[in-house]
């Protein structure tokens, strides 16, 4: 069992006198195996809930738990990974791409093991295994999430959250890496916590989906129940909000199903 | 990073006292060896006497020559000064660090120390310690190096936080990196530069700062000497030889000067990057222009009468001055909007959509370059320059930028820099503009527009913002507005606001609109007609409704295939383009997207297809146009229909 859990977490910002609570008392699982994903507009805490969960956030009160364990915030073995929305600056620039995904590798194994498992890594998420030793500075940004991903991939996780993962990219670009998640979700039964504000990005990679409105989660379930019927008020707006969602104002023929 | 420096040594500065620096070090090694005998030997007959052939500085109480000894005092000093700079360095890395290693509540304990000792004088400071460790040189060592590390350590600090708070660090600490091997393989490498720099201009000031205590009688002690010392014993007898406080003057002048001055030079040299290189136009610009503009021609007859467009672009071209030639970003554009109508720019960052729009804006700021074989607004030629039509271009014309923020004063009101608007142009009172500025404000739906009409743009939120920008375009009466990725920095919902604002303001006012995205679905969605540009060129010029389904160019249909919609099949991977955009610094030969494309074949790479019209209002630039592609199914690539 490896899902991971968020039991009622509140992460409080400020001071005691003035504090800002940036997540209210949230719960959320991921189920093993699955893509969850989590909509929500800028500053409605879903970034700062998956930076409490990798430690880079204070918990306030609440449990996140990993296969019934809290999470480790110390110590080499990070079960859980984290992917950052801009891929230009979640790579260190004076550290070759070969590096920087050695670097959450569990300890123990030499250094041909790890030069070999780079390569596999790479290969995986469709980067040439000589990109190794390159630095970040030659790849585009396309490939420097890919590198980012076989980075989160290096450290063996249980579960990885892609925070806006695809949002810094280009459109062209931003399919291949939508395309890699599927991928890696089906072939290696990965789970994913997926972050995005854009509702058909998520309705594409994920299962389930989760709205988050101001700290709180308003409303969760399956992709097709949420997405299709959606409940809360808020979620609707969302789903109103998706380009191309709409028919535009000025005249034009029915969409053709190609 | 070596050109980097090798930029540094260029500049006449940075070899001047970057010689000096190398020549003061030699000096420093050899001259003790090479002199000492000399600086040292005790003449009596010659005592506290002139310059001469002799002793070029004179000699002092015990006929020693001087300016042997300012030589041989080259290495005492340098030791000391580089010495004391050490210390200085490594306990400002220690406390710089410091709260990064401790956390926070410890860290702020240390930040506070450090604040509070920068606040006293250095000199202060070193006086302090050189009393409290004692008279002498090792106490003037530990005084001067203790008293810049507050300073080196508030450096440190700052440089350190800025690097902590990118996301390659937090990547690593989630990969489970500890604390102190962040700092080590993370942090300083990424701020050694700043670090050495300052670190140089630190030992000129150390140097100084030496000289001064040993003139005092705190630093170093006979018989040992440096300049300082020198000075001392120099400044004693100045009525009888001036030579003897000068020669060790000088030399702390000069060494002092050019450690400071290396230091700064290199800190100019690395810190900003310049572009070099000339703007040339080559022979090839001048032949290929008219026979572009000669496909021009036809484009007037398809888009209707001259006095219906607003804005006619043939063959725009946009250059900057490049290390190796020109760099091309626009590549001969050529394109043209009527009243009322809504126009979609698409294409990846890169392609030249937003510096196209600001070249028709007339914002292309020195060294770029723009030249057009036509840049007509409203009738009006732009080529004559900003200047020739600037109130046309502030009235007429509204541009709306990806990031309000930065596009407003943050220490002014609101409704002050909207008025501003109409007092330049309009010629407006200032109580006049004032009411059109709420007027304006109102008409863009901001909600109790008097109060947030004295309210200052930090205090507006980013979609309420982007707002107030597109409130500021319509102060006059435009024409045309041009918005720039204007929803790319906002959520979902807010650009749903903000695009259906851009709507009504078109339907209201008959206004036409140039729209800026690299979002293919926000375009479709808002436009009447869009042009895909790929490379600085058009590729494809299609109405808005045949995105979908309609589209030509193999490049446009990856585009609206990449981007997943509600109706997206989830069975099917969605489209990637494969290999990478073409630079601007590229030379290009054939079709730009030929090395990306599933369709191009020996012509394409040789032979570049003009932008001709076909069917439906379409026009494209492909020698396949509309022949059928599949989907990979593993790759989400693009194919050959055949190839499926």
């Amino acid at each position: 069992m490896s899902e991971l859990r968020f039991d009622d977490v509140t992460v409080r910002y400020g001071t005691a006198r003035r504090p800002f609570t940036a997540v209210d008392g949230v719960s959320l699982t991921v189920p093993e195996g699955q893509v969850v994903g989590l909509v929500g507009e800028s500053g409605s805490g879903k970034s700062t809930l998956a930076r409490a969960a990798v430690g880079l956030a204070p918990l306030h009160s609440g449990e996140i738990l990993l296969g019934g364990q809290p999470v480790p915030r110390r110590g080499r073995v990070r079960p859980l990974q984290m992917v950052f929305q801009d891929p230009f600056s979640s790579l260190d620039p004076r550290m070759t791409i070969g590096e920087s995904i050695t670097e959450p590798m569990p300890p123990g194994p030499g250094r041909a093991e790890r030069r070999a498992e780079v390569e596999r890594l790479l290969t995986l998420v469709h980067l040439d295994p000589d990109v190794a030793g390159a630095l970040p500075g030659r790849l585009s940004g396309g490939q420097r999430q890919r590198a980012a991903l076989a980075r989160a991939l290096a450290g063996q996780p249980k579960v990885v959250i892609a925070d806006e993962i695809t949002s810094a990219l280009d459109v062209s670009i931003q399919g291949a890496v939508l395309n890699l998640v599927r991928e890696l979700q089906r072939e290696l039964g990965l789970s994913m916590l997926f972050i995005s504000h854009n509702l058909a990005v998520v309705r594409y990679v994920a299962s389930h989906v989760a709205v988050m409105y101001q700290g709180r989660i308003v409303e969760q379930g399956p992709v097709s129940e949420v997405l299709v019927d959606p409940q809360h008020a808020y979620t609707r707006e969302l789903l109103a909000a998706v380009p191309g969602s709409r028919p535009p104002t000025h005249a034009r023929p029915a969409r053709s199903t190609s | 990073m070596s050109r980097r420096w090798l930029r540094v040594v260029r500049t006449p500065l940075g070899l001047t006292t970057g010689l000096l620096v190398t020549a003061v070090l030699v000096l420093a090694i050899v001259a003790p060896m090479l002199w000492s005998d000399r600086a040292e030997v005790i003449d009596t007959d010659h005592i506290l006497t002139g310059p001469s052939g002799d002793h070029w500085a004179g000699t002092d109480s015990l006929g020693r020559d001087i300016f042997f000894r300012a030589l041989v005092a080259t290495r005492l000093s340098m030791e000391l000064a580089l010495a004391a700079t050490v210390i200085g360095v490594v306990v400002g890395l220690v406390l710089g660090s410091a709260p990064l290693l401790l956390g926070r509540r410890l860290g702020r304990l240390v930040t506070a120390g450090v604040n509070i000792a920068v606040a006293f004088p250095g000199l202060l400071l070193a006086l302090f310690f050189a009393v409290i460790f004692g008279v002498g040189a090792t106490g003037a060592v530990l005084a001067i190096g203790m008293a810049s590390a507050p300073s080196f350590a508030r450096l440190v600090h700052t440089l350190v936080a800025g690097v902590a708070a990118l996301d390659y660090v937090s990547a690593a600490r989630v990969a489970g990196v500890g604390r102190v091997r962040v700092l080590l393989r993370h942090v300083l490498p990424n701020i050694a530069e700043p670090l050495v720099v300052n670190a140089t201009i630190s030992a000129g000031g150390s140097l100084l700062a030496f000289a001064g205590l040993s003139f005092l009688g705190l630093g170093v002690q006979a018989p040992s000497y440096d300049w300082g010392r020198l000075l001392f014993e120099g400044i004693g007898m100045i009525y009888v030889n001036p030579a003897a406080a000068l020669a060790p003057g000088l030399a702390v002048l000069v060494a002092g000067l050019a450690f400071n001055l290396f230091g700064e030079s290199v800190a100019k040299g690395l810190g900003v990057s310049t572009v070099g290189g000339r703007l040339t136009v080559t022979d090839e610009d001048a032949a290929s222009a008219p026979a572009l503009s000669a496909g021009g021609t036809d484009e007037h007859a398809l888009d209707g009468s001259p006095s219906d467009l607003v804005l006619d672009v043939q063959d725009l071209r946009v250059s900057f001055p490049g290390p190796a030639g020109p760099i091309r970003p626009v590549r001969g554009v050529s394109f043209s909007v009527r009243h009322g109508e809504a126009l979609g720019v698409v294409g990846e960052s890169g392609s030249g959509k937003s510096l196209t729009a600001l070249a028709v804006a007339q914002l292309i700021e020195e060294p770029g370059r723009v030249d057009a074989a036509r840049l007509q607004f409203r009738g009006a030629d732009l080529r004559e320059g900003p200047r020739a039509h600037r109130h046309l271009l502030g009235t007429s014309m509204a541009m709306v930028f990806q990031d309000p923020m930065t596009s407003f004063n943050p220490t002014r009101r609101m409704g002050g820099q909207l008025a501003e608007v109409a007092v330049h142009h309009q010629g407006m009172s200032r109580k006049q503009a004032m009411a059109r500025a709420v007027d304006r404000l109102r008409a863009v739906r901001v909600p109790d527009p008097e109060k947030r009409a004295t309210q200052y743009p930090h205090e507006f939120s980013g979609g309420m913002r982007q707002r107030a920008m597109i409130g500021m375009g319509v102060m006059g009466n435009p024409s045309l507005i041009i918005a720039d990725e204007p929803t790319t920095a906002l959520d979902v919902t807010v650009q749903q606001q903000v695009l259906d604002l851009l709507q009504a303001i078109r339907d209201e006012d008959d206004v036409a609109l140039v729209l800026i995205s690299h979002d293919v679905t926000v375009v479709g969605e808002v436009c009447d007609r869009v042009l895909v540009m790929y490379a600085g060129r058009i590729v494809e010029d299609l109405p808005a409704d045949q995105l979908d389904g309609g589209a030509q160019h193999p490049y446009t249909r990856a585009l609206v295939a990449a981007v997943p919609d509600m109706h997206t099949d989830l069975e099917q991977p969605l489209a990637v383009v494969p290999g990478r955009p073409v630079s601007p610094t590229d030379v290009i030969v054939g079709c730009p997207f030929a090395p990306r494309c599933p369709l191009a074949d020996d012509h394409c790479r040789t032979v570049d297809p003009p932008l001709a019209p076909v069917e439906h209002g379409i026009k494209v630039a492909c020698w396949h146009a509309g022949e059928p592609l599949g989907l990979d199914e593993e790759t989400g690539e693009l194919v050959e229909a055949d190839a499926v």
